[in-house]
């Protein structure tokens, strides 16, 4: 720092970061994105290891035998699901009394704010059920959740998994928290009327009949789906809403008791490689590594577990999957799966807080803490600075005086209007873009021939397009020419806000914020009202994010292996719309307000500083 | 404000009644027709009173004083009843008593889930005075380290719990003694102590080498001076909490070194008589354990004239159908205890087993091997409950292999169980580590009768209680308190404290909300697992509560025309405390594995950056000018002075 107390230095340091500017912007990009890449290279990251004592040093000895009478459990339980078409509540009840369970139900509808065309749902009504086993001598100020989504579909062996369970457990007396056996129903939405009833808060407007039976703090969490009888792997989801992850521990259990059992184990649905050293081990490390970054970047929760991680529950779900391939792995193994799951969790004595909250897997064996990511999105956000110095610099020195000197004068005090006016006005079409299509749906509906979901989806986009034309109507506000000065001003403000919105953003939800960064810091780099116009308006397009959106869609088509013609792809995106603004309202996701309210304006801004004139 | 002070008035009348009724209603059996006599009159008196305290101030004196004159009375009448539980064991009053005397009993209660409930209850009566000055140095069956405690520290009343686990009160009804999970501890001095506090400490640091527990860990922070929940249970006149402490561990845990310290008050420890039950290994693979010690000042007979004090030491296990039944619908004490009866305390005056046959009156629900021809009535808890009896000290019992092993077994699960009146629950409520809201509920399940609720509420200064945010609502609209307490907590020095009288509407939910915000502990107030969460204590809710032997108007039972029309009767109301469970709370915790990081990058960060940065913000850099020589300083002025311009 004594070099910038020293004038010279600092005027010399100074010119070279001016001088040199675009060239270590250049390698500084280059360098994150390296950085990034290398993430997954598997001598540069860390072995999972169990951070925890509790769960770490003795092993517990699994005993559930009762993986075919829970099967046939499953075989009853979806008889009497198609019998009531829907959820077999009474039957559901009676067989948790059974095995000795206090149970209690749940009622929740939720109107949607439009219909949701994946699942086909619009008004929802439902119920959960719940048994609680209660603890031996416990003081019901702790408790385990097993859950089991009731899907329409299939998933019954997952809920005979859970009350076969559920009878096993209940004749233990090693339990030292209450574990609550959850079927819930509606997937996502009734966990979230489950969830939101039993800490009694109210986030997104569901209507919930409060809970007769509580089990105190809930430590952590497992949903379970399994559709088949057997299964050749276990599928490890951990994102949750908002991007949030468990505590890498809990992969750790679920990682480490595999490995006992002997059960194929997946993240992302892919098998761990041994071959790290050749391109296809590295390849598919970045594959494994780069959908979780997508799936993360989503905000969306990928389980029924994601809703838990917002109440500090750490929780992951737990998929089978059936597969072609020779191994397979019957009821009873995943059932002493979990049962070792449970006890390890059931010996907890605090919360799982010993190992990371923030990491990127590049396979189920090893991990990237938030120290290792962190410079690959530091190396992006460093440019923005680097540009933001430039231009104050650019600023602070007055301009090289021409003969008639009278001009500059003027142009050297840019008003603050000339700022304020852009930054208003993209704003404003920033709250049209979130509120317009949800307001809008019935007018759309009755002039033109869609559903609600195409008139909401089509009425976002149709705003972020009309965001385009701003530059023109901001000019009309302007009292005069756009100035020389004017544009470099706004451009520092624009610079500065997204370099601390994208830096926030990657606080919460890294890969959110890489992604954003990887896109939009080369645009706030390189534009300036001088360049070639089309071109750089159609690279400024390309970059925006909703772009990036479908460039994602296509991406992460592309990882999962599934590649989609344009035409699917095209349709995929629009529902990958529809249902980030459905995640918003139902599950209070914050990338749609984020997206809407705060990046897309910022872009706009850039956009702005294009058409300066 | 008034209201309040006159809600208050009511609620020590009331309090004051409630004492009564935990005497009256515990012990009381049917048969001992005379003596109840006496008890009848006062308890409907002090109901009807405290009914009608809402409306007629000027009544309500008048009745005070009524009751204040009869208070003795029932009390009185009820010591001698438990003295002859059941007519068969009457002492005749001719007969010299001796000073002290030895009881033992055990209830089983089969419950409807099909866990069983078995509650012992060992009592000591000693006519002595402990507060008179001659040292008392001769013990019996008294246990002198009781004893001792009592004389030194001045102690009036003393009731410690140790309970692990938590009542269902849903699946299992009422208990017969009632316990928060952790321990409890209240106790009433004399008023003749001085330094309150002071005694306080040195007893809870006393009791807790007896009783081999973390009482010590009782301090100002977590114990408080309720103003109406807990009065005294035996005979006294003082009702200034200024001399009830009360506290409780909700974390404590409760083991076999808790047990033995508890046994070996007993005067035949664990050798003889139904203690030889209490096995550890047993006593700790149940549901539910709970165990107590409750001292008392009672009265020695009908005028009460001489007291004497009563050790009640009781132990309740509920055994669970499924993990110690193998569920199996049959439970007999060797089952339950792996031993088996075979002779009484010699001891004892009377030892007895009991059996609750009430919902089995034909034997069509479970059958009892042995068959017993005694049986006994009781109205406990409101409710008239029929018992088998088993006197051990009869030879007979036994019969011809020399033991007892009572066998129930289930014939029909059918059934349903009696929902109790009152019942209470507790949650935390919201998300994130900054705020929270404390729920409150409490169901009246009475179908017509509405009750006034007593809730004491002590939570630990660190979650600081927003008391503004206070609501009381039942049935959707909001349900005024009566009566509030409150005691606002210091940091670090006392917790809040939060009474409030509330009437429970019929056959409703009363939801008690609060919100608090959670305070940031000083690095050295966490505990070793700080990520744990903390405890806050149950709250109490003490009630009066209708009975259910009154809920029937339209009664099928045969009865004297005149003795049924009005539904308020001898057991119109009884008393019940109803704990809620503990609460578990997470706060902001530190990451403590970090210190050493921290305080290198904070030193660094202060050392380096802050120092430069505050310069570079604060002054301004120019670069200084080369000092003038003298020669052109001067030859400057001279040049000013004749309008030339400096060099």
């Amino acid at each position: 720092m004594g070099l910038l107390s020293d004038p010279n230095r600092r005027r010399a340091l100074i010119s070279l970061l001016t001088r040199l500017n675009t060239p270590i912007c250049l390698v500084c990009y280059m360098a994150g994105v390296a950085w990034f890449m290398g993430l997954a290279f598997e001598p540069f990251t860390l072995r999972t290891y169990m951070s925890e004592n509790a769960m770490g040093s003795t092993m517990v000895e699994e005993r559930f035998p009762a993986g075919e009478r829970a099967l046939a459990t499953g075989r009853e339980f979806a008889a009497h699901k198609k019998k009531v078409g829907g959820m077999p509540v009474d039957w559901l009840v009676k067989t948790m009394q059974a095995r000795g369970l206090e149970v209690f139900t749940q009622s929740f509808s939720r109107t949607l704010p439009f219909p949701d065309e994946n699942k086909e749902r619009y008004m929802v009504k439902g119920t959960n059920v719940y048994g609680i086993l209660r603890a031996p001598r416990a003081p019901r100020t702790e408790a385990l959740v097993l859950s089991a989504p009731c899907s329409p579909g299939d998933n019954n062996q997952a809920v005979g998994l859970l009350l076969g369970l559920a009878q096993y457990f209940r004749n233990q007396i090693y339990w030292a928290k209450d574990i609550i056996f959850l079927v819930n129903e509606h997937d996502l939405i009734g966990m979230q009327a489950w969830l939101e009833g039993y800490h009694h808060t109210n986030t997104t407007g569901m209507d919930w009949s409060p809970l007769q039976g509580r089990g105190g703090s809930i430590q952590a969490a497992l949903s379970l789906e399994l559709s088949s009888d057997v299964i050749t792997s276990l599928d490890l989801v951990l994102e949750g809403l908002n991007g949030q992850l468990p505590n890498l521990d809990l992969a750790n259990l679920f990682y480490a008791f595999c490995q006992k059992i002997g059960v194929l184990c997946t993240i992302q649905g892919k098998l761990q490689r041994n071959d790290w050293d050749s391109v296809s081990g590295y390849s598919h490390a970045v594959q494994t590594m780069m959908l979780m970054v997508m799936k993360q970047a989503s905000g969306r929760p990928w389980g029924d577990h994601g809703l838990f991680l917002r109440y500090h529950i750490e929780a992951a779900t737990i998929k089978g999957i059936n597969s072609f391939r020779q191994y397979k792995t019957d009821a009873t193994t995943i059932g002493r799966l979990l049962e070792g799951m449970y006890r390890k969790l059931n010996n907890l004595l605090e919360r799982l807080h010993q190992s990371y909250f923030f990491y990127l897997m590049p396979s189920l064996s090893h991990f990237v803490s938030i120290g290792y990511y962190m410079p690959a999105f530091g190396l992006l956000t460093v440019i923005l600075l680097l540009r933001a110095l430039d231009l104050w610099v650019q600023l602070a020195t007055p301009p090289t005086r021409t003969e008639d000197g009278v001009a500059d004068i003027e142009q050297s005090s840019p008003g603050v209007l000339s700022v304020l006016t852009p930054l208003v006005i993209s704003h404003l079409t920033g709250v049209a873009l979130y509120t317009l299509p949800i307001r809008f749906q019935e007018m759309a509906v009755e002039h033109f021939p869609v559903s609600e979901t195409e008139a909401v989806v089509l009425t976002a986009i149709a705003v972020y397009t009309a965001g385009l034309a701003l530059p023109h109507n901001t000019h009309r506000f302007l009292s005069g020419e756009g100035t020389e000065q004017g544009w470099r001003v706004l451009k520092l403000v624009a610079v500065l806000y997204l370099a601390v919105l994208l830096g926030c953003t990657a606080l919460i939800n890294f890969s959110l914020g890489f992604i954003l960064a990887l896109t939009l810091v080369p645009v706030a780099a390189f534009v300036t009202p001088h360049i070639p116009k089309v071109l750089s308006a159609f690279i400024l397009v390309i970059l925006s994010p909703a772009c990036t959106l479908l460039f994602s869609v296509f991406f992460f088509q592309e990882l999962q292996e599934m590649p989609v013609s344009f035409q699917d792809g095209w349709l995929l995106y629009l529902s990958v719309i529809s249902q980030g603004i459905l995640d918003h309202f139902l599950y209070g996701s914050l990338v749609y307000p984020l997206i809407a309210l705060l990046v897309y304006p910022c872009w706009l801004l850039f956009w702005n500083i294009l058409f300066w004139k | 404000m008034a209201a309040y002070r006159y809600g208050y008035s009511a609620v020590l009348f009331i309090l004051c009644g409630l004492s009564v009724f935990l005497v009256t209603n515990g012990q009381e059996t049917i048969l001992t027709g005379d003596d109840g006599a006496a008890a009848v009159d006062s308890p409907q008196t002090v109901t009807e009173t405290a009914e009608q305290t809402a409306e007629q101030p000027a009544v309500e004196e008048r009745q005070w004083e009524v009751t204040e004159v009869e208070e003795a009375s029932p009390d009185e009448a009820a010591a001698d009843k438990q003295d002859a539980s059941a007519p068969e064991t009457l002492v005749p009053p001719s007969v010299p008593r001796p000073k002290d005397d030895f009881q033992e009993e055990l209830v089983i209660r089969p419950l409807h889930s099909g866990d069983i409930y078995a509650s012992f209850q060992f009592r000591t009566l000693w006519e002595t005075d402990f507060m008179r000055g001659n040292k008392v140095s001769h013990y019996r069956l008294f246990p002198k380290s009781l004893g001792q405690v009592i004389s030194k520290f001045s102690v009036r009343e003393l009731h410690i719990s140790f309970t692990q686990g938590y009542w269902r009160t849903m699946q299992w009804g009422q208990p017969f003694l009632p316990a928060p999970p952790g321990a409890e501890l209240w106790v009433w001095f004399q008023d003749s102590v001085t330094d309150v506090d002071g005694t306080w400490k040195e007893l809870t640091n006393v009791l807790s080498g007896i009783f081999c527990a973390s009482l010590n860990f009782i301090d100002s922070t977590n114990t408080v001076q309720p103003s109406a929940s807990f009065k005294p249970l035996g005979i006294s006149n003082v009702t200034d909490h200024r001399f009830l402490r009360y506290a409780t561990l909700p974390r404590e845990i409760v083991c076999t070194e808790n047990l033995t310290p508890w046994k070996k008050l007993l005067p035949c420890g664990t050798k003889a008589g139904l203690a030889v039950l209490l096995k550890s290994e047993k006593l700790f693979h149940s549901s539910f354990h709970s165990q107590a010690v409750h001292i008392r000042p009672v009265c020695e007979d009908w005028q009460c004239k001489t007291t004497s004090w009563e050790l009640r030491q009781t132990l309740s296990v509920v055994f669970d159908l499924h993990t110690s039944g193998q569920g199996k619908r049959e439970w007999s004490l060797f089952k339950m205890f792996s031993r088996t009866l075979t002779d009484a305390c010699p001891l004892a005056s009377s030892s007895k087993v009991y059996i609750d046959i009430t919902d089995n009156p034909e034997g069509e629900q479970f059958e009892l091997i042995p068959a017993t021809p005694l049986l006994s009535q009781a109205v406990v808890l409101g409710d008239r409950r029929t018992f088998s009896v088993y006197d051990l000290t009869q030879q007979i019992t036994f019969g011809a292999v020399r033991s007892l092993n009572l066998l129930i077994r289930w014939k029909s699960t059918e059934g349903d169980m009696l929902r109790p009146l009152l019942h209470g629950e507790r949650y935390v409520a919201g998300y994130g580590l900054q705020t929270g809201e404390i729920h409150t509920l409490m169901y009246n399940n009475h179908p017509y009768r509405s009750f006034p609720v007593l809730l004491l509420d002590s939570v630990p200064w660190y979650l600081r209680l927003y008391i503004h945010t206070l609501t009381v609502t039942s049935k959707a609209k909001d349900n005024k308190p009566s009566y509030i307490h409150y005691q606002p907590s210091k940091d670090r020095v006392r917790p809040h404290l939060l009474e409030m009288l509330v009437q429970l509407p019929p056959n409703s939910v009363t939801e008690v909300t609060v919100q608090f915000e959670r305070a940031l502990l000083k690095w050295t107030e966490y505990t070793p697992d700080p990520n744990h969460g903390f405890y806050v204590g149950s709250s109490v809710l003490s009630s009066l509560v209708p009975s259910i032997v009154a809920m029937d108007t339209n009664s099928t039972q045969e009865r004297p025309l005149f003795s049924s029309f009005f539904p308020c009767k001898e057991e119109s109301s009884y008393f019940v405390r109803v704990y809620t469970e503990p609460l578990l709370v997470n706060l902001p915790t530190p990451d403590f594995s970090m210190p050493y990081n921290v305080i290198c990058l904070t030193c660094t960060v202060v050392a380096v950056g802050y120092g430069s940065l505050y310069n570079l913000l604060t002054r301004s850099f120019q670069i200084e000018e080369p000092s003038l020589g003298l020669a052109k300083r001067i030859a400057n002025i001279i040049r000013k002075m004749r309008g030339v311009p400096p060099l």
